[in-house]
């Protein structure tokens, strides 16, 4: 009470009456001031970036040489690099197969996280530790449980399990390698499924599985009939994000497999990297991740607009 | 599919549904106890073991000496017996951990309160202001969001370059709020639409100005919104890991996550033991800091994909 009334008497709107305090509450001016710093940031980090990209791609530029215009050159020297078609396949692959895990996966533990237990919150905690952690952090731990000698999974299938006679060489072949990563993308992906969908979930009314249940529906029936459509709009978000930043995924790669072996793991962000960086071809690295934008686009606008995010699924009061 | 409420169209589906209902009563009575254990608590369990174990891995790999750790033989890797702290040492005493542990520190504290700062202001403006095109600015500011650094990094290589910020730890201040300002925002827009309005009119007609009622009345209000908000950045700029390793050359200017990857991994032969230390220690301050807000996390997250 005490500091509600001590608020209220500092509280005393101080008004020199100038050319200062007046200009702070033009709203234009406030406006533009309040932009300023966002825009500012984003624009020289972020728009001219993007624009500084599609101009680098149809140059020659080294590290520390800007390069000369080439036209489309890049880009047709990468139409028939193996390579880079490899790498575009190996990511589409990558995101289809890691997105309907994760999903499948995640939309479970959603499931099963929705009943009754004990410790939920407790529960719902940790299940968030793999999204928290540092991704190359724990890259590097997959990275040793895909180790080819000491591998504690290939451990637990000969030696505990008996159920193979000699260590998985996960990362040493490439359809090895390709699964072992889609794994470990997987893994780290469940968690921001499930919770999203599990905010989702929490929000269907209890009285419609009720009504169900008076209507004999079977399981399911509930399932298909009330909890998908009524979780669409939040899935396409969730969807839409995920598929967005595993299309882009760089960081799961470069740390367990470096593209290897022999660069048949390489996504199209990696080996962007890989040309440009060390390879410091900018001009063709630039390419590759211009090559990424539509795809990236399609992605989003299949994911947003073809999973639905329809008004009726919203209630009728939104726009 | 236009409706929600649940219809039997087609033959078959009738016939499940009366299927179901003679089912009815038998499903009922087994519906708990151990179709509940074998349904709900047996997969949930191998869910959280199977999201945990690596962290366990990391852990107890990260305090076994050399010969327990290539031994599977003699010593089962599930446990440690003679637990030792060598691993920890090493890295700490003889790499430049601690050194990146405070570069990291830094960059993610600057760059936090740096997209902090840029955050309020726009979306205070775009949800308070009310300007005309404010919709449309935040639908940028959304788009911006959903651009990923792995397009950004190669022009942001030369433009970082051009500045002369190649190789400093400013280039991350500076380049990190790409991807937190748009998260920021958007999560505070959400934030202030859920202050009511009347209070800041009540301001306006006591006379306050409009940065007043930002600073007084907004902001105090808005306190749960922007720790999650800071939370958030802090941990997404801890985890970033292309531009920090694009843009930094120097061993001891780099972030843990970049330097763990280039700087102890030397050779074929990888020491385990302290890669698997700096990657515990690495995750450890974010880790803290989740444990503390748990529910900011959960509610920024979901509140974040929900509008």
């Amino acid at each position: 009470m005490d500091a509600t009334v001590e608020t209220a008497a500092r509280w005393v709107p101080s008004r020199t009456e100038g050319r200062l305090s007046r200009l702070f509450d033009n709203k234009a001016f406030l406006v533009t001031l309040c932009l300023l710093p966002s825009a500012g940031l984003l624009i020289v980090f972020l728009t001219y970036p993007l624009g500084l990209g599609l101009w680098l791609s149809l140059t020659d530029s080294t590290i520390g040489q800007p390069g000369e215009y080439i036209g489309l050159d890049n880009f047709i020297s990468l139409a028939q690099d193996p390579v880079f078609w490899m790498s575009v396949t190996n990511t589409i692959m990558y995101t289809v197969v890691a997105t309907v895990g994760k999903f499948l996966l995640g939309l479970w533990l959603a499931m099963l996280l929705n009943h009754n237990i004990p410790f939920k919150a407790f529960i719902r905690a940790i299940v968030l530790l793999p999204w928290i952690v540092p991704t190359v952090l724990s890259a590097i731990a997959w990275w040793w449980i895909y180790d080819p000698q000491f591998s504690i999974v290939s451990y637990v299938l000969v030696n505990v399990l008996h159920l193979r006679s000699s260590y998985i060489d996960f990362l040493g072949s490439p359809w090895n390698a390709r699964g072992s990563l889609v794994v470990a993308n997987i893994w780290r992906g469940i968690p921001f499924v499930a919770i999203t969908l599990l905010a989702g979930l929490q929000t269907i009314s209890p009285s419609l599985y009720e009504a169900a249940l008076l209507d004999g529906a079977s399981n399911w029936q509930k399932f298909r009939r009330i909890t998908v459509p009524l979780l669409l709009p939040i899935l396409s978000v969730a969807l839409t994000l995920s598929v967005l930043f595993t299309f882009s995924d760089f960081q799961l790669v470069y740390a367990i497999t470096r593209g290897g072996p022999f660069n048949t793991t390489q996504l199209m962000a990696t080996l962007a990297f890989q040309r440009a960086i060390p390879g410091s071809q900018l001009g063709e690295g630039a390419a590759i991740a211009v090559s990424m934008i539509p795809f990236l686009v399609g992605a989003t606008l299949l994911c947003f607009f073809g999973v639905g995010r329809r008004k009726w699924q919203q209630g009728s009061d939104n726009d | 599919m236009t409706d929600t409420t649940f219809e039997p169209t087609g033959p078959e589906e009738m016939e499940a549904i009366a299927g179901a209902i003679r089912d009815a009563p038998e499903r009922m009575s087994w519906d708990s106890g151990a179709k509940q254990m074998v349904t709900i608590y047996l997969p949930l369990a191998l869910f959280v073991i199977i999201l945990l174990f690596p962290f366990y891995w990391m852990a107890i790999t990260a305090v076994k000496p050399d010969y327990e750790m290539y031994d599977y033989a003699k010593f089962s890797p599930f446990w440690v017996h003679s637990p030792t702290l060598a691993n920890i040492d090493k890295l700490l005493f003889q790499t430049e951990y601690p050194q990146w542990l405070m570069i990291t520190m830094g960059v993610a504290t600057a760059a936090t309160f740096l997209s902090l700062f840029a955050s309020v202001l726009a979306a205070y403006a775009i949800e308070r202001l009310r300007f005309k095109g404010a919709q449309h600015v935040g639908l940028a500011i959304y788009l911006a969001y959903l651009v990923p650094p792995t397009i950004l990094f190669i022009p942001l290589a030369t433009l970082i370059f051009q500045f002369g910020l190649f190789d400093s730890p400013v280039a991350l201040i500076l380049t990190y709020p790409t991807f937190l300002v748009p998260f920021c925002t958007w999560l505070l827009i959400g934030y202030f639409k859920s202050i009511p309005y009347e209070l800041e009119e009540c301001a306006l007609i006591d006379g306050a100005s409009r940065l007043q009622i930002l600073w007084r009345i907004t902001l105090p209000l808005a306190i749960p919104g922007l720790i999650s908000a800071g939370i958030f950045a802090f941990t997404l700029s801890w985890n970033e890991f292309i531009y920090a390793l694009a843009f930094i050359q120097s061993t001891d200017r780099k972030t843990v996550p970049v330097a763990i990857l280039t700087e102890l991994v030397t050779g074929d032969v990888y020491q385990w033991g302290s890669l698997m230390a700096g990657s515990l220690l690495g995750s450890v301050p974010v880790a803290l800091i989740y444990s503390f807000f748990v529910e900011y996390y959960v509610s920024s997250m979901t509140g974040a994909v929900k509008e």
